[in-house]
């Protein structure tokens, strides 16, 4: 396993005002390390779909958002790695495979595009994602910071 | 996020500024679907140069009001996208469904 060289970590609750909040803190920390403007706009981009299916998938509407946090787990290791993981304790994904195909989506009254992970699989260098149904989701991201 | 209009001889422009995300696409939303009901526009053109962020809910909101057009027989044109916009656009190949023109 890489070193990590410098690390963050940020809880916030699942309300959507939060997602611009997330998606400029994780760029303010990956700032440090000198990416492009090209990266920095690929990486608000992944995070916030990352964010959005927390929000969106993971948590009902109807639960009282103060219970459902949503935690991001920062890791800058050797050669400046980012590795992010984008975890919630929401109602979990049963089949992984087919909620990553492109539009594919399960919301039906709002007017999701199902490209979320279709634009986190493009705009990162690397994902995977862990799920348990009834227990939460975790994302996990890679982007090289210092990529040409 | 800031939404402005300007109606002239059966085309509307509809510009939008700011970044667009699941929390703020709402807003877009119900605006964008008002200004489109109240015109009733030939050609509804929406101004996307001053997007500075967009995710793919930024996808939704265009795919949703091109269904709101043909709902009320306007044609909808993306003007003038911004390097973010695009970028989505292009991901889910909406810039080979939907016109897309660039002028000042």
């Amino acid at each position: 396993m890489s070193k990590s060289i410098n690390s963050m970590k940020i809880e916030f609750i699942a309300k959507s005002a939060n997602e611009g909040f997330a998606r400029s803190a994780v760029a303010a920390f990956a700032a440090q390390y000198d990416p492009s403007v090209a990266v920095i706009a690929d990486l608000k981009t992944v995070v916030s779909e990352a964010v959005t299916n927390c929000i969106v998938h993971g948590y009902s509407e109807k639960e009282d958002i103060s219970l459902c946090p949503i935690y991001i787990d920062c890791k800058i290791t050797e050669g400046n790695i980012l590795k992010i993981k984008i975890k919630d304790k929401g109602r979990g994904i049963e089949d992984i495979k087919t909620a990553m195909q492109p539009l594919y989506t399960t919301d039906t009254e709002g007017e999701r595009s199902g490209m979320g992970f279709t634009v986190m699989q493009t705009f990162a260098d690397g994902i995977k994602v862990r799920s348990a149904v009834g227990k939460g989701t975790t994302v996990m991201l890679e982007m090289r910071l210092n990529r040409r | 996020m800031e939404i402005r209009s300007e109606c002239v001889s059966g085309t509307t422009l509809a510009f939008i500024k700011g970044e667009i995300d699941h929390h703020n696409a709402k807003e877009a939303r119900s605006a964008l679907d008002g200004i489109i009901e109240r015109d009733r526009p030939i050609t509804f053109k929406l101004e996307l140069s001053g997007v500075s962020f967009c995710d793919s809910s930024g996808l939704g909101l265009v795919m949703g009001r091109m269904r709101k057009c043909q709902s009320v027989g306007s044609n909808m044109v993306v003007r003038n996208p911004s390097p973010a916009a695009m970028r989505i656009l292009e991901i889910a190949g909406m810039d080979k469904i939907i016109k897309i023109e660039r002028e000042n």
